[in-house]
């Protein structure tokens, strides 16, 4: 019963869910697709080649299961969250930052892993993760994940950082000149967790044993590094375009970011490289995850099946600079190369500490600081 | 001679010719219904949400009346945010008047034949393209390593633009980082709305006016004062409602060109979306709203409108 009350509190909404969930019954079989499959994902999750011919994970599973797919891409897990409320698709790829949001507001539901053949392949260390399973049901398959790393400029950073104290603290940078307006910040509230993963090591006598889950005293704490970095930060990041330009033109030398901005910048011939410093990094994992109003469940259950093959999770990771929720997918794209895996961040799991949406009563029962009060409160320290 | 022979048209000709009622009701039938519903509804839709809560437990709207989500409006950093956006809109609002005047006074005044069609060309044109290239491009002009950085060390003005930019509040680490950033592309974007209403009221004045004001003895700026100004007054406000109301609610330039201090479109952006609180991002809608309605009061008042 404990794990079970951790996961529905975890969950976060309200004990409601819990009932809610086992209310749905799952599919016994996969018959014949239905002709199509809507599914809603991030940009650059889906390609049909239209891009770069290289990158084609959509044509060949038409040929084959006779599914037309069909692909809304959403910008943010609010968008997300947003198309699946609204309805008419099957699949989405959710954040943790939406994936329980859906579950909580039944959006989607659970799934039954015995009729996806390559469940067995998951990465074990995502196979029953807490952002898309719930009182022990699996509300999707693993997609894909990463770090959010720190990215530099190898001119001023001759060796990798080894701690994001460097864009934390006024400090002199290697180069000799000062930090300030050189650094930059993500601008969504959930990078109050950054902060509080930075102090977790930095002020241990603080007691942050989860950056998603913060006392008032630890809260207070992570506020007041947040107010000293505005000090620093010229502009927070929002698009990522924006902050390739602002590697390039704005004397940009170090940032909170992801490898789709190391991997543009190093394609542009940009002197950058990234790391994930000592201090570990957060993260996000996205999950595939079955509508609760599912048209077309035949196909939707072969294209999380056609997901997971090793082939598809490694172009995926290609085209993206994320990691495959499949081991096999390592050694078996050309497009991601021997290395890619490793350059991604494969063996930084253990460091990495995966986006979720904070929630006012913590795993254990205590008051936490809500997701409302980080927006409303990090929006107060960058108009500082 | 026979008559000819009715068709389904005619008859219905004839009715709508018999009821002028109905003709009306059937030309207005469509845009009435897209103003109340579409228009008048959403806003009441989002007035009535505003009177609603967000519950920090559980994220989700409480739709019991409450003035709570108003008095979140107060708190320090919402004012600041209320506060940062109406001194912008009115800096740009006022800046874009002092451009716009003579250039539109000219080609009110001076421009004949082609050069007027120029001129047209030449202040609808940037409205062409579109309005996020147009911002990326103002980001690059204005970037730290950017061309203004470049022009003003060509020739040796890079003190002066150091000075500007260390002034504290409206400076920053870069033209492209600053408020000053920020008020040059709002400046640049709406400058045409300003430009078009204040050119259209001037070209209403009437010459003899002028002449006999300097026959009267007034001087070139009396005239100014007392005759073209308070005639042309309509268009001015006119402009300034576009400038003021544009820049109260833009949320795109900010996060683009600035320093990331939140603007009002952004606030109400991210607090709809990220943080789902529907509540506090229609309230903080109805501030432009309030603003725009005591304004548009002000300047009724003032007698902007009398002319129209």
């Amino acid at each position: 019963m404990k794990p079970l009350l951790k996961t529905c509190t975890a969950a976060a909404t309200s004990a409601l869910l819990c009932g809610g969930a086992l209310a749905q019954s799952a599919m016994m079989s996969v018959g014949e697709g239905e002709g199509q499959v809507n599914i809603v994902a991030w940009p650059g999750y889906i390609e049909r080649g239209e891009t770069d011919k290289a990158y084609d994970w959509v044509t060949g599973f038409e040929a084959e299961t006779g599914c037309k797919v069909n692909v809304k891409t959403a910008a943010t897990s609010d968008e997300m969250v947003t198309l699946m409320n609204g309805g008419g698709f099957d699949l989405v790829t959710a954040s943790g930052d939406a994936s329980l949001r859906l579950v909580a507001g039944k959006k989607v539901q659970p799934i039954n892993t015995a009729l996806i053949p390559s469940w067995s392949k998951v990465d074990p260390r995502l196979q029953d993760a807490p952002w898309f399973t719930v009182n022990g049901e699996h509300y999707g398959t693993p997609y894909q994940w990463g770090p959010n790393v720190l990215l530099y400029n190898t001119a001023v950073f001759k060796e990798a950082p080894t701690s994001w104290g460097v864009i934390f603290e006024p400090q002199d940078l290697p180069d000799g000149k000062p930090n300030a307006g050189r650094v930059q910040a993500y601008d969504g509230p959930i990078y109050v967790a950054d902060a509080a993963n930075y102090l977790m090591h930095k002020q241990p006598d603080l007691g942050i044993e989860d950056p998603y889950e913060l006392n008032e005293d630890q809260y207070a704490a992570v506020l007041e590094l947040l107010r000293g970095q505005r000090q620093l930060v010229g502009r927070y990041w929002h698009d990522a375009a924006v902050q390739v330009d602002d590697f390039k033109t704005e004397g940009v030398v170090a940032s909170s970011s992801w490898p789709f901005q190391v991997n543009t910048l190093k394609a542009d011939n940009q002197p950058v490289a990234s790391t994930v410093p000592e201090e570990g990094a957060t993260g996000w994992a996205d999950t595939t995850m079955l509508a609760a109003d599912v048209q077309n469940p035949n196909c939707a259950y072969k294209w999380m099946e056609h997901s997971l093959s090793p082939k598809v999770q490694g172009d995926v990771a290609a085209w993206f600079g994320s990691v495959p929720a499949v081991p096999a997918a390592c050694e078996a794209s050309e497009l991601l190369g021997s290395e890619g895996c490793k350059t991604n961040g494969f063996d930084n799991f253990d460091k990495i500490r995966f986006w979720r949406t904070p929630t006012a009563k913590c795993a254990d029962g205590s008051a936490c600081v809500p997701y409302s009060r980080w927006v409303s409160d990090y929006i107060a320290v960058m108009g500082g | 001679m026979t008559r000819p022979p009715r068709r389904p048209g005619g008859s219905l000709a004839d009715a709508l010719w018999r009821r002028p009622g109905l003709l009306a009701a059937l030309l207005l039938a469509l845009p009435v219904l897209w103003l109340v519903v579409v228009y008048l509804g959403s806003l009441a839709a989002l007035l009535v949400q505003s009177f609603y809560a967000l519950d920090d437990f559980s994220g989700l709207v409480v739709e019991e009346f409450t003035l709570a989500t108003y008095a979140q409006l107060f708190t320090a950093a919402n004012l600041a945010i209320i506060q940062r956006t109406v001194l912008m809109a009115a800096a740009v609002t006022l800046a874009s008047a002092v451009v716009a005047f003579p250039i539109a006074y000219v080609a009110a005044r001076y421009a004949r034949g082609w050069r007027k069609a120029a001129f047209y060309l030449a202040v609808m044109l940037p409205l062409w393209s579109s309005y996020l290239v147009k911002v990326y491009a103002w980001k690059l002009i204005l970037a730290k390593e950017g061309i203004l950085t470049w022009a003003f060390a060509k020739v040796g003005l890079t003190p002066l633009l150091e000075a500007v930019l260390a002034i504290p509040g409206i400076g920053g680490n870069s033209l492209s980082v600053s408020y000053i950033g920020t008020f040059l592309v709002f400046l640049y974007v709406w400058l045409p709305y300003m430009i078009l209403p204040m050119q259209a009221a001037l070209e209403r004045v009437p010459t003899n006016l002028l002449d006999a004001s300097a026959d009267l003895g007034a001087r070139p700026g009396e005239t100014f004062r007392h005759v073209i100004l308070p005639l042309a007054l309509p268009g001015v406000v006119a402009g300034s409602i576009f400038t003021f109301s544009l820049t109260l609610g833009d949320y795109i330039i900010p996060q683009i060109v600035g320093s990331s201090r939140l603007f009002i479109g952004q606030a109400v952006y991210t607090q709809q979306g990220t943080a789902g609180n529907v509540p506090l991002a229609a309230a903080f809608t109805m501030v432009p709203i309030a603003i725009m309605g005591l304004y548009l009061w002000g300047a009724k008042r003032a007698g902007a409108f009398d002319a129209l």
